[in-house]
């Protein structure tokens, strides 16, 4: 299993478009991969799940891949929040 | 027998066309204990994948008649139907509560509306939550063998039967099919009626019960001159809508001609007609109708579209793209009009009492300085790039008028001062809505550059009465004297201070009032981009020295409105 912690900067959280670019980085791969956020996880790859979440300005939150390309999605994942100015 | 209709003219023209339902069907189910979950949840994946193919072809459809951006709505519809967690909550329910899939899908998509609407200082998440509730329409609908309309598949000449048109039905629209629209309720200004004008499709509002009395493919003439709609005409009937149809085309085609005269009156009397826009997107439309200005830019619609205050950049590039589609013309910008009826999710108002009487527009502007700033610098910078005037909405006192004006005095200075360009010579005036601000006309035209009258605020303040209480829909009385004598005071005034007055609200684009208006002394009427050439025309017609006789006698003899009817009919016939 891969983990990475993320501190997220974008004023607006983790929702709107970027939240929907998430979804879709992590929905291509086949690993589990999850958002935890405030002690609660949820699937990446459910736009709902994600915005469910509420996950606002300076969180701390921990994304985790499981499976054969697990270390894919997480550099794909942090690739995305890079480009898109989520977080750091 | 042909059944007639009859409601409000929203938008001129004549059409007949097979009626297309735009109602939503009956999704009513019984909630059932069920045996066998498996065959419950396979139920329910087919539904899911039909609906994810009938998605498909709808999003193709869109992005080749709509564009890429009208599209978008039915990705994310995609991405909901594409969502693990979501589903996997409705096959776990049919696993554990042995429920049918109708009564499983409702109930945790139900969960998950209610989750995002309460979100409430999000407006994106409201939207996804009409998402959510669109997508389950659709799903619910393939799960009970009910056809949903599509009004993105319409590939034939239809006339479009609904309750009422929101936004995100017009927009799926295509105009080459749509050829006239009826709807139950509405009026002339409601988004139905607008859009229609927009698109130069004839349409009837407010018939009450067309949605009943209209069955999918009959036959339906569209009268949008005269607020009617006859249901199933015969020949002779049909017959004599394409005579009429042709007349107006021919009628639209000459006044076609008029597209870059002057507007000048039968003596030769100048004056400027122009256009009333909600979006840059309108000013196409504006010079197709050889509008001479824009005389009222909505700035609301960067407010409204948006889930949160748009910023100063996104403000400048819709302003700049007006001034520039205008191509020197001149813009008169609105500062935020938010307040009243128009609220922003994002931006929660007080509960009032009377929000007509409320916390709204240039008091929000003044109290909120920090969204009025951003406003006015994001205007002074587009000034550079065309023609830009700005006016300030519901100014009751001089004080409001001074402090606002203060407001982008300094705002300019600092641009200045970092060297941004921005023009010399933007005009700042003030909307004419408040009765109050009309009786000091002359007080106000020294700080003003300009005066323009909004007459639909103007009638309902005046005469107390809001305008869309059926019950008091007597007192929208735009030709009452007492109106036009507040008119005649603000264009007095601003004219003894060198200034000038125009007119962007509904009666300037009025062919009875037009008469009075410019025998009043109106300088720039302001109306529908689609009424601009009718007035050019119908101003060729009239003597300005002979129109201000009857401007004269509205305002000092008439008592009645309907005298002052009856007096512009005498004096144009």
């Amino acid at each position: 299993m891969e983990k990475k912690e993320f501190h997220v900067i974008a004023e607006t959280g983790i929702h709107a478009r970027p939240a929907t670019l998430l979804v879709q980085a992590a929905s291509k791969f086949n690993s589990d991969v999850t958002l935890e956020y405030n002690g609660k996880s949820v699937n990446l790859k459910s736009i709902m799940g994600v915005m469910s979440l509420g996950v606002g300005q300076n969180a701390d939150v921990v994304i985790s891949a499981d499976g054969a390309d697990e270390a894919e999605a997480i550099a794909a994942i942090e690739e995305t929040m890079k480009k898109e100015g989520l977080a750091e | 027998m042909t059944k007639v209709l009859n409601g409000i003219a929203a938008s001129d023209g004549i059409a007949a066309a097979k009626a297309y339902m735009l109602v939503q069907p009956d999704l009513s189910f019984e909630e059932k204990t069920i045996d066998n979950p498996d065959a419950e949840i396979e139920r329910l994946s087919v539904a899911v994948e039909t609906s994810k193919q009938e998605l498909e072809v709808i999003k193709q459809k869109a992005t080749e008649n709509l564009g890429a951006e009208e599209a978008q709505v039915f990705e994310a519809h995609l991405t909901i139907l594409s969502d693990p967690e979501l589903f996997g909550q409705i096959n776990d329910k049919i696993k554990n509560d042995k429920v049918n899939a109708e009564a499983a899908l409702k109930s945790v998509t139900d969960m998950f509306i209610q989750m995002f609407e309460a979100m409430e200082d999000n407006a994106y998440m409201q939207e996804r939550a009409g998402d959510i509730r669109d997508v389950t329409k659709r799903v619910m609908g393939h799960l009970l063998g009910v056809s949903i309309p599509n009004p993105a598949l319409i590939n034939e000449e239809v006339v479009i039967v609904a309750h009422d048109l929101t936004p995100s039905d017009t927009a799926q629209l295509d105009r080459n099919f749509v050829k006239g629209f009826i709807t139950d309720i509405g009026g002339r200004t409601s988004h139905s009626a607008i859009m229609s004008r927009t698109l130069e499709i004839p349409a009837v509002v407010g018939s009450g019960n067309a949605t009943s009395e209209i069955s999918e493919g009959q036959m339906v003439i569209i009268d949008g001159l005269d607020g009617q709609a006859l249901v199933e005409p015969t020949d002779e009937e049909l017959e004599d809508y394409k005579a009429r149809a042709k007349a107006f085309a021919d009628q639209k085609a000459e006044w076609k001609l008029l597209k870059d005269a002057k507007s000048v009156t039968a003596d030769g009397k100048e004056v400027k007609l122009a256009a009333n826009i909600g979006t840059p997107k309108d000013v196409e439309g504006a010079n197709d109708n050889g509008a001479e200005a824009v005389g009222l830019f909505r700035s609301e619609f960067l407010y409204m579209d948006a889930s949160e205050l748009p910023s100063e950049e996104d403000q400048f590039k819709a302003y700049k793209a007006a001034v520039e589609g205008m191509n020197g013309k001149q813009v008169v910008v609105r500062t935020m009009d938010i307040g009243g009826d128009k609220e922003l999710p994002y931006l929660p108002l007080p509960e009032e009492q009377n929000p007509f009487l409320g916390y709204r527009a240039i008091r929000i502007s003044l109290d909120r300085q920090d969204i009025f700033r951003t406003q006015l610098r994001a205007l002074l910078r587009a000034s550079h790039y065309g023609s830009l005037a700005i006016m300030f909405p519901m100014i009751a006192t001089v004080q409001e008028f001074k402090d606002a004006k203060a407001i982008f005095e300094e705002e300019k200075a600092k641009l200045v001062a970092d060297g941004v360009p921005v023009s010399d010579d933007i005009e700042v005036g003030m909307m004419m809505e408040v009765p109050a601000a009309a009786m000091v006309a002359d007080k106000l035209a020294k700080y003003v550059d300009f005066f323009s009258i909004g007459t639909n605020d103007l009638i309902g303040y005046s005469m107390a009465a809001d305008r869309g209480n059926e019950k008091i829909s007597y007192l929208y009385q735009p030709y009452n004297p007492s109106i036009l004598r507040l008119i005649k005071n603000t264009i007095e005034a601003s004219h003894k201070e060198g200034k000038w007055t125009g007119m962007c609200g509904e009666m300037a684009g009025d062919q009875v009032a037009v008469p009075i208006l410019l025998g009043l002394g109106l300088d720039e009427f302001s109306m529908s981009a689609t009424s601009i050439l009718k007035t050019r025309s119908l101003l060729k017609t009239l003597d300005s020295k002979k129109m201000e006789e009857l401007a004269d006698k509205a305002v000092n003899d008439c008592e009645t409105a309907d005298e002052v009817v009856e007096l512009v009919n005498q004096y144009t016939k």
